[in-house]
């Protein structure tokens, strides 16, 4: 079945890839067999074809033999189909000309028998052979690209990627949930290993942020669609009701001492609820934007309509508006940029740790605040009792590394249980005891952390606990919670009997982390992480072009990597934004008007939206840009109106004829 | 729905009292059982380290003479049988090499199973099916405020739970409470009873033993309830040992969960085994 065509001159070239190829299949042999398949003008094999020299031989072979064809087989295309097309088309060919065959991980990698896997290499090869002599020169279109910027979560990550971004120029809109921004990282005390306060190196980021001209910041509000394509995504952001005028608040705090309620009576997010606030209230003192909020689960006027609203009387700027309706906007972005965290593991699911059942078992959130000096306590390590403790347990891994809850290393519960251990002996002078079950210190100045932490008298016990429970079995345990572990390095039992026990809880994808994959059309890993484009070569890129992550949505990560990790999101949507123009793959599909009958089928089909519906006309037609090939409506249509690029019929047919037919 | 009933050896010997209180409480619920005729051992012995194929065979056999009687579920009260009951099940269903040689094995004794059969134990039976409701109609002697330490045991619902929470059971708590009772919170409620280790490491299970029975009792607990004839019998037997072991008087009636249903139910002593307990259960009904 391949064409008949005496012009067609196909090049053919097989990659040993080291040993990764050349191990399982004879590339020698594939390379002779490949050579007496019809118009096969050259056939090589060489070591490493993605290198220089690889490519420099196909671009030699081209203009030496005039070679108007040109099949690699390699790994996947993945990894190098445009470092393929780029070489063909230095040689002045067109880059769809190229096709690529994946010996590796369809073959090599997945196979043991050298003799088979040699067969079927042969078998893709030739397929492939059969299938290029039916390509055809295809332009790629390019699309202009709005420099604007959407940056979703305003943690550490969307803070930096949006202040580096704004500080080369370009317009920031940055969302965040939250009444505030700073994320988790400004409810922690210090930052491990150095010790930094928290605070003092991220309020100033985040009033740089809120007074940055090129910065629009939307706290307090979510994304609820995205339309578009890459450079141009129009992005629809709903602003819930604060009961507040953002621009009329100055934050002098009047109306919470004016409000009804004389003491704060409420569960403070803010303090991970060992303090109390009002209904109107703010998350902190150092809060950005610097404005109040209502909570209307909780104020007096939203549940009964009955308050004299004493807060709205003391407020001398008129800055309250109990009618506040959640306010709809619209703004066209170029590219976006996700880094909307994680969430803390809730040890209500390891019931065996007695969270919530014994009141002195804590979160390590919860510690963070209770010895941050601006705490619910001022810093004083005290039980919910008021008590000082006399000795303090920190359990690691809780909710990580466990078949039952979440498999993976949460990756900084060690180093925080470590700064925690640090900071609870200091502020209280208690004994404390690490139980860990691997330490994971691998940051820079990390393993140095923990060896100053084995100079402080903290002790280490190595065992994963069972359980925590105030089971008393002598006289000197009794008032205490035990703590059950297996000691693995003595090979014993033992039961520590502790004041304050502190669950090193884990992370996990955010709440709404799936929400946001499918407003943003973009793939989650199997735990429920963000998923990059490739671990390694593209780690902030998405599988959607122009869409990038940062930070921990990606999974579990501390402040530095986080950083630097929103730092190359934000090089990366630069350098799309620079370009001006960004290049769309050719390989969409069309309609053939006078074959469309208008039934509509492949408009539901279509999982991108790309397709409308023309009433007048009564026939469908593609926006190319936002196409993504991916051959849905080709298939659906029953008057076969639907074509596409490089998928063509005889394209296909062929490539199947050759697979079957030797 | 018929249910067919799997007794075991332990309810026709030593837990004999949980049979006779187990099927008077059934009776005065109106919950017909009939017991499955011709079983055998429900092959919670050693069997299963030497031949994986045999141990589980006999316990199939359990399930298909169940499924030949017509039963649509089987109620198995001793923890042990109930485990390996299930344990069976779960293999044979997800294991179709274990399923085709057990089903050869069963066809030499011209049986056949389709493993379909529902396995409950008594708690989910009586909680989830019949309801705490009918149980609290059924009370005519509440037993106003007794301390109540339950014990569920370590494989009763543990590492599979089909009807309870693995780790804070609830089922016998919300029984005793329809009884009128008051039940204790305590971290022991599945620790292991230490199984046979009260005959084969005596010091180790004695200790197990005193720690499960001490706590209880330092919480309160006037009578600890079990859903086991094991646990029942090692918390039981070996009181005076204990005592004199770590010189400190812990007697403490330990019954089973159906007698003080019985008792509450005003059921006579005698057709709940009371008569035949070590420990001073029989003050309880007083
Ligand atoms: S009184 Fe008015 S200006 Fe002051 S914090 Fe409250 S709302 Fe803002
Ligand atoms: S090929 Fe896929 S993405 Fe393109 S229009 Fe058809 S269904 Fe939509």
């Amino acid at each position: 079945m391949i064409k008949k065509n005496d012009e067609i001159k196909i090049g053919f070239y097989i990659c040993h890839c080291g040993h990764n190829i050349a191990g399982t299949v004879d590339v020698v042999a594939v390379t002779e067999y490949a050579a007496r398949l019809p118009y096969v003008t050259v056939s090589r094999d060489y070591k490493y074809m993605c290198s220089d020299p690889g490519q420099e031989l196909i671009q030699k072979d081209i203009k030496e033999f005039n070679l108007n064809r040109i099949v690699v087989a390699s790994c996947s295309p993945l990894l190098h189909e445009n470092t393929f097309r780029t070489a063909t088309a230095k040689a002045g060919l067109n880059q769809f000309y190229m096709q690529m065959v994946n010996i590796r991980e369809n073959d090599s990698w997945v196979h043991t028998d050298k003799d088979m896997a040699t067969l079927k290499a042969k078998d893709l090869v030739r397929a492939a052979i059969h299938r290029v002599a039916y390509h055809k020169a295809l332009e790629k279109k390019s699309v202009p690209v709005n420099p604007d910027v959407m940056i979703l979560g305003g943690g550490i990550s969307g803070i930096t990627a949006a202040l580096t971004l704004a500080n080369a120029g370009k317009k920031v809109y940055l969302v965040e949930k939250e009444p505030t921004i700073g994320g988790y990282m400004a409810k922690f005390d210090k930052t491990f290993p150095t010790l930094d306060c928290a605070a003092c190196i991220l309020t100033p980021k985040m009033s740089a942020v809120k007074n940055h001209p090129n910065i629009t910041l939307w706290s307090y509000s979510e994304v609820s669609n995205v339309e578009g394509y890459v450079g141009n995504y129009k992005v629809t952001v709903t602003r819930k009701p604060r009961y507040i005028i953002e621009d009329q608040c100055v934050g002098c705090l009047a109306c919470i001492d004016a409000c009804i309620f004389k003491e704060a009576k409420f569960k403070d997010e803010f303090n991970e609820g060992l303090s109390k606030r009002k209904p109107v209230y703010i998350p902190f003192p150092q809060a950005t934007p610097l404005v109040v909020l209502i909570d209307p689960a909780t104020c007096i006027h939203f549940k009964t309509g009955k308050c004299p609203q004493s807060c709205a009387k003391a407020c001398d700027r008129n800055a309250f508006d109990f009618n506040q309706k959640p306010e709809v906007k619209e703004v066209e972005v170029g590219t976006i940029i996700l880094s909307t965290g994680f969430q803390p593991f809730d040890p209500h699911k390891a019931p065996y740790y007695g969270y919530g059942k014994y009141p002195n078992v804590y979160t390590s959130l919860e510690i963070e605040r209770l010895v941050n000096a601006s705490g619910p306590t001022d810093g004083h390590v005290v039980t919910r009792d008021g008590k000082e403790p006399k000795s303090i347990g920190i359990i690691h891994c809780v909710g990580s590394r466990d078949e039952k809850t979440n498999k993976w290393c949460s990756r900084v519960c060690c180093m925080y249980s470590l700064k925690l251990a640090h900071l609870l002996k200091e502020h209280s002078g208690a004994e404390i005891y690490n139980f860990y079950i691997d330490m994971r210190t691998p940051g820079k100045g990390y393993e140095e952390f923990y060896d100053k932490l084995l100079n402080e008298d903290v002790h280490f016990i190595r065992g994963r606990v069972a359980e925590v429970s105030d089971w008393a079995i002598s006289k000197d345990e009794e008032g205490k919670l035990l703590i059950r572990v297996e000691d693995t390095m003595i090979g014993v039992v033992r039961r520590i009997p502790v004041d304050m026990v502190v669950l090193a809880v884990g992370l996990e994808p955010g709440k709404d982390a799936q929400d946001i994959r499918r407003i943003f059309n973009i793939s989650c890993s199997n735990e429920g992480f963000f998923l990059e484009r490739h671990p390694k070569l593209a780690p902030v890129h998405t599988f959607t072009d122009g869409i990038f992550i940062a930070g921990a949505c990606q999974g579990p990560k501390d402040i530095p990597d986080s950083v630097a990790q929103a730092g190359a999101a934000a090089a990366e949507a630069l350098a799309l934004i620079d370009a001006g123009h960004v290049e769309l793959e050719p390989n969409t599909a069309y309609i053939i008007e006078e074959r469309c009958c208008g039934c509509q089928v492949c408009i539901n089909m279509c999982p991108y939206k790309a397709i409308t519906f023309n009433a007048e006309k009564s026939k469908s037609s593609i926006n190319e840009a936002l196409c993504k090939g991916c051959g849905t409506c080709v298939a659906s249509c029953g008057s076969g109106a639907i074509f596409q690029n490089l998928f063509d019929d005889e394209e296909i047919l062929s490539e199947i004829h050759g697979v079957l037919v030797e | 729905m018929k249910y067919v009933y799997f007794p075991g050896c332990s309810l026709k010997s030593s837990g004999m009292q949980y049979e006779k209180s187990l099927l008077s409480v059934f009776k005065k619920l109106n919950v017909t059982v009939e017991e499955i005729e011709d079983w055998n051992c429900c092959g919670a012995t050693n069997y299963m380290s030497i031949n994986e194929t045999y141990a589980i065979g006999i316990t199939a056999r359990n399930l298909a003479l169940a499924e030949k009687q017509g039963g649509d579920e089987i109620i198995a009260p001793c923890a042990a049988c109930y485990m390996g009951l299930l344990k069976t099940q779960n293999y044979v269903s997800s294991d179709p090499e274990i399923r085709q040689n057990v089903c050869k094995e069963l066809t030499k004794t011209g049986l056949s199973c389709q493993f379909k059969i529902k396995i409950r134990h008594p708690l989910d039976l009586l909680v989830n099916i019949i309801g705490i409701d009918a149980i609290k109609n059924a009370v005519t002697n509440p037993l106003k405020g007794l301390k109540v330490a339950n014990y569920y045991g370590c494989q009763l619902i543990r590492p599979i739970s089909t009807f309870d929470d693995v780790y804070n059971p609830q089922t016998m708590d919300k029984i005793a409470k329809a009884l009128g009772a008051q039940t204790i919170d305590w971290p022991l409620k599945t620790r292991c009873c230490s199984g046979s280790m009260t005959s084969t490491m005596p010091d180790i299970g004695a200790r197990m033993n005193f720690e499960i029975l001490k706590d209880a009792k330092s919480r309160g607990a006037e009578v600890v309830l079990t859903a086991c004839p094991l646990c029942q019998f090692n918390l039981e037997c070996f009181q005076g040992k204990i005592s004199r072991q770590f010189r400190e008087n812990i007697k403490m009636p330990v019954m089973y969960f159906t007698q003080l249903m019985g008792i509450a139910f005003g059921i006579k002593e005698k057709e709940l085994g009371l008569h035949q307990m070590l420990s001073p259960a029989l003050e309880l009904s007083l």
